[in-house]
């Protein structure tokens, strides 16, 4: 077992992931991993480590193995670390049709980097991404919880500009995101 | 102008809020049943509305309903599959992030037919600002008396509750879903046993789509033969289709079941016709799952009729000729399309999205998109092609759970109907051979000259 | 009761019994293969798809056939139920389509993999399987990695048949045993590396069917048919002690559980038996095991030596006339 002693929750994270828990039966706590998981990487730098996720095994009260089959499966948590723009790319049909490749290689070329890649310095990981339901609004990249829709390449170079000075990683949620029991 | 059910006030500036949306006629239906109506009579009305299930099947929600096993003193659940990831649909998110109170609305009044104290909307976690947007619809909700104890001062309880996905296509297929609503992984559930014996936590429950309880609204408000009497035959109602791809204008429209295809594509209400008034080629008609049909056999069945959008008219023709209205996911692709290329996006979709249950779903899917990158790039060879439509054959019907049929019904309508493209990736080296297939039909009158041939 | 009819072949099994369960009470000419159901893992089966059979006719009540195959270790027999297994093409052209499916990722070097000759994915492709592969890329492969000081994992080798998870699932409340990814890239994993830590984790070597899971002490000292099983048991305070022991010569190479006709385990047995105990004299010895004729093991313990006929010329004659 991994040394999950030195990984620290803030308070408000942990008592929300204690929260969370009572929107299911009693004994039925495990619901809770997968925002719990959320809420762990959101907090952690945009990914789970070994550590992190056995702490959230013990805060739910979980065998380790149990957040690992999970957190493994589904494929927005993160098992290695990324930078801090997190770049993700619809390439499926609808997108492809309306020039979802011409926005990879442009951020590709942009950045120095491939698909799946991150950049030296830290700042933008480029992942390319399945169909994220916006197909009516074609191309789309996701950064955190922002969807940025019907993309031209110009579009692209001033998302990426905003993001360029950041100092903390783009996460799927808010703190005020979970209503609280 | 179609009549509109569900989007019906979509045009109203604020709707999202609860405020606007209850001065609009909001939760009406939550009183009307509550009050007045016994569950199984909220049951009567949605079997009587002809209502299918909007997710992709169309199994009559009615039926399902009645499915529900209803042992003493065990829970039920009612879950809203809101986990929207069949590529070109996006009409639950529209749905939910334009008329979140709508969804409310809907599952209070469904969970009430099915005698569910609890009930939970498994969104997608690619769409955390709609679970945002959800969770503050739940808290007025529960400000204003709709959710909690005593709702109305009926004796009613139910609490409600958004759970978040992580990515993961396969938890749209309902026994996955209720996995990961449990906090495992999604894999797909052996059946039997069905969700409505044991589901959530072992307990009878019932998987519903978004836009089908979204539904359920209209229908307790205005009876289900009102309902039923929008559509034709056993397409009941409206739907709400995703337009994406080569069109002018894309987005999600709320259609009377029954308009003609090409109504749909080319009149200005919808669609708006081709972008750049470019040639028709193929249509998706359903989502990613369904099979592709090409120009001529999108407007018009086998038989020579005028293609409806109905669960039966697309279907006209089973799988050599036909499709499937499935989600709703409409992806229209003009004649500079390579089907091939289009093809392999789907195959690594489908690879991505395997849970690697079942062995002929796990090796098939990526040897499938394998093979597509192979000929892509020029290597492939015709007994490739043939060896596609074997491993797609072979997938079908063998899995677990439908995404392996998904996965092959793809291929197999892509090589059926458009053999000559592989053929000519296979032979010349080059993406788009001169197809034959479809027709010039860039506007109305085009494609009503072409009907008429 | 219920009354199944299995490639014309009728018997009457009790209410709620699988069609393979019915299958295999008739015998093994019926019985359909599997790779992933064990009879004595709660929840296996389903996975493989090699069980899989045709319905010809639902039940008594509702006589329709059922549109697809179905996984006969978890489809219930109805009463009047109809089932075409060695008698369908369709089952034996789907059955070829998961050997293919199986082999896809899975190495064709049997001659230096440990299992071989005791392989059930060996037996399959064997009876249904294509004498050529038609898949041409790289297939997936992983390190070995050791699960304690006794059992390697081989992912490379593994169909994923979750029977190890469901035996580490079975064996121990604190699991550490899984399977972590997805699709194609899932693997039976403990991520960490982790020992499963109880004294029955030898079994899921047993359980195996393929040469995922190996039993490090025995790893290459011979191939299994120059070894010669033999029933014995001895007084263990942790499990019952029946085991077999595979000899070569006068000494014990490796203990394993005792397998039935379907190459299941009749009992778990403890890792003391398994690892330790590897002297004749710990040992009662019963007899040599049952071993199928058609076993590859069978050939050290009941082919004997035929000496070839010469031919003389007048045979070659009557050959060639």
């Amino acid at each position: 077992m991994s040394d999950s002693k030195n990984i620290s929750f803030t308070p408000e994270s942990e008592a929300l992931i204690k929260n969370l828990t009572k929107r299911y039966p009693e004994g039925k706590h495990k619901s809770a991993l997968l925002p719990a998981l959320h809420i762990a990487q959101a907090e952690h730098d945009g990914w789970l480590s070994v550590p992190v996720m056995d702490k959230v095994a013990e805060l739910l009260n979980l065998q380790p193995i149990e957040v690992y089959e999970v957190a493994s499966f589904y494929s927005m948590y993160n098992l290695k670390p990324v930078g801090k723009c997190l770049i993700e790319v619809c390439r499926t049909s609808s997108c492809w049709l309306r020039g979802a490749e011409d926005v990879v290689k442009h951020i590709e070329k942009r950045l120095g980097i491939k698909d799946g890649e991150t950049t030296a310095d830290g700042k933008y990981t480029l992942k390319t991404v399945e169909c994220l339901g916006s197909c009516g609004t074609a191309p789309m990249l996701q950064i955190g919880q922002t969807f940025h829709e019907n993309l031209t390449l110009d579009k692209v170079d001033k998302i990426l500009e905003e993001w360029k000075d950041a100092t903390n990683h783009s996460t799927y949620l808010n703190t005020d995101t979970f209503r609280k029991i | 102008m179609g009549r509109k059910l569900l989007l019906e006030n979509d045009h109203i500036e604020g709707i999202h809020s609860y405020e606007l949306y209850r001065k609009n006629g909001g939760y009406r239906s939550v009183e009307k049943a509550l009050k007045t109506m016994t569950p199984d009579a909220v049951v009567e009305e949605v079997k009587k509305s002809g209502l299918r299930g909007r997710g992709g099947a169309g199994f009559p929600t009615g039926m399902k309903w009645s499915f529900l096993a209803k042992p003493e003193g065990v829970p039920r659940y009612l879950v809203c599959n809101a986990d929207e990831s069949e590529p070109g649909t996006f009409k639950d998110r529209y749905l939910m992030e334009r008329i979140p109170h709508l969804l409310i609305e809907g599952m209070i009044t469904s969970s009430y037919a099915l005698g569910a104290n609890t009930g939970y909307i498994y969104v997608r976690g690619e769409y955390f600002y709609i679970i945002k947007i959800l969770e503050k619809a739940i808290s007025e909700a529960y400000a204003n008396g709709w959710l909690g104890k005593n709702i109305l001062g009926t004796g009613y309880n139910l609490d409600m509750h958004v759970q978040c996905g992580a990515g993961a296509y396969i938890c749209g297929e309902e026994t996955a879903l209720l996995e990961s609503l449990e906090g495992k992984r999604g894999n797909p559930r052996i059946k039997p046993p069905f969700p409505a014996v044991k589901g959530l936590w072992e307990c009878p429950t019932v998987v519903n789509n978004v836009e089908t309880i979204a539904a359920v609204v209209p229908i307790v408000n205005d009876g289900g033969e009102a309902y039923a009497a929008i559509g034709i035959g056993k397409s009941t109602g409206t739907k709400l289709i995703s337009a994406s791809g080569h069109i002018k204008k894309p987005g999600v429209y709320e259609i009377e079941l029954g308009i003609s295809v090409e109504e749909f594509i080319y009149s200005d209400e919808y669609c708006g016709g081709i972008l750049n008034d470019k040639k028709l080629k193929a249509v998706v008609a359903g989502g990613s799952s369904v099979p592709i049909l090409p120009a001529d056999l999108i407007l018009k069945t086998a038989n020579g009729e005028k293609r409806l959008m109905t669960y039966e008219s697309l279907a006209d023709g089973g799988f050599a000729a036909g499709t499937m209205l499935g989600s709703g996911g409409f992806i229209v692709m003009d004649e500079s399309t390579s089907i091939v290329k289009n093809l392999h996006t789907f195959a690594r979709f489908y690879h991505h999205e395997s849970c690697g249950q079942c062995s002929p779903c796990r090796e098939g899917t990526g040897w499938m998109e394998k093979i597509l990158h192979k000929i892509l790039d020029g290597h492939g060879t015709l007994a490739d092609v043939d060896l596609l439509w074997d491993i797609q054959r072979k997938i079908e019907g063998n899995t677990i759970c439908p995404l392996g049929d998904a996965a092959a019904w793809p291929v197999a309508s892509a090589i059926r109907h458009f053999r000559s493209e592989f053929e000519a990736y296979v032979n010349n080296r080059q993406s788009i051979p001169d197809v034959k297939y479809y027709f010039h039909c860039n506007n109305l009158d085009a494609a009503a000259a072409y009907s008429s041939l | 009761m219920a009354k199944v009819t299995i490639d014309g072949i009728t018997i009457e099994v009790a209410d709620g019994t699988t069609i393979l369960q019915a299958a295999r009470m008739i015998g093994p000419d019926v019985a359909p293969p599997t790779m992933c159901y064990y009879s004595k893992l709660k929840t296996s089966g389903g996975y493989c798809r090699t069980c899989l059979v045709e319905v010809s006719k639902g039940s008594e009540k509702d006589p329709r056939p059922m549109p697809k195959l179905v996984a006969s270790c978890r489809t219930a027999v109805m009463d009047g139920m109809e089932v075409k297994n060695t008698t369908s093409e369709k089952v034996y052209d789907a059955r070829a389509g998961v050997v293919e499916f199986l082999l896809l990722n899975h190495p064709l070097d049997c001659p230096v993999c440990d299992q071989a000759g005791e392989c059930h994915l060996q037996d399959l492709s064997y009876e249904h399987g294509n004498y050529k592969t038609r898949t041409e890329f790289e297939r997936r492969t992983f390190e070995k990695i050791d699960i304690g000081e006794k059992i390697q994992l081989h992912m490379t080798r593994c169909i994923l048949c979750y029977r190890c998870v469901k035996t580490a699932e079975q064996i121990t409340d604190g699991r550490v045993h899984g399977v972590i990814n997805r699709g194609d890239h899932a693997e039976i994993s403990t991520y960490v590396q982790q020992a499963i830590d109880n004294d029955f984790s030898g079994n899921v070597i047993d359980v195996c069917p393929v040469g995922a899971l190996t039993d490090k002490t025995f790893r290459f000292k011979s191939r299994v048919w120059f070894t010669k099983p033999m029933y014995a048991h001895r007084n263990c305070d942790k499990c019952s002690g029946k085991v077999a022991l595979w000899y070569k010569g006068e000494d014990v190479l490796r203990v394993t559980g005792r397998k039935d006709q379907w190459g299941e385990v009749e009992e778990f047995i403890c890792n003391t038996c398994r690892f330790d105990k590897k002297q004749t004299s710990d040992w009662v010895i019963e007899g040599p095991a049952p071993i199928n004729r058609h076993s590859v093991i069978s050939a050290n313990k009941y082919a004997q030596l035929v000496k070839p006929k010469e031919f003389t010329l007048n045979d070659i004659k009557a050959i060639t006339e």
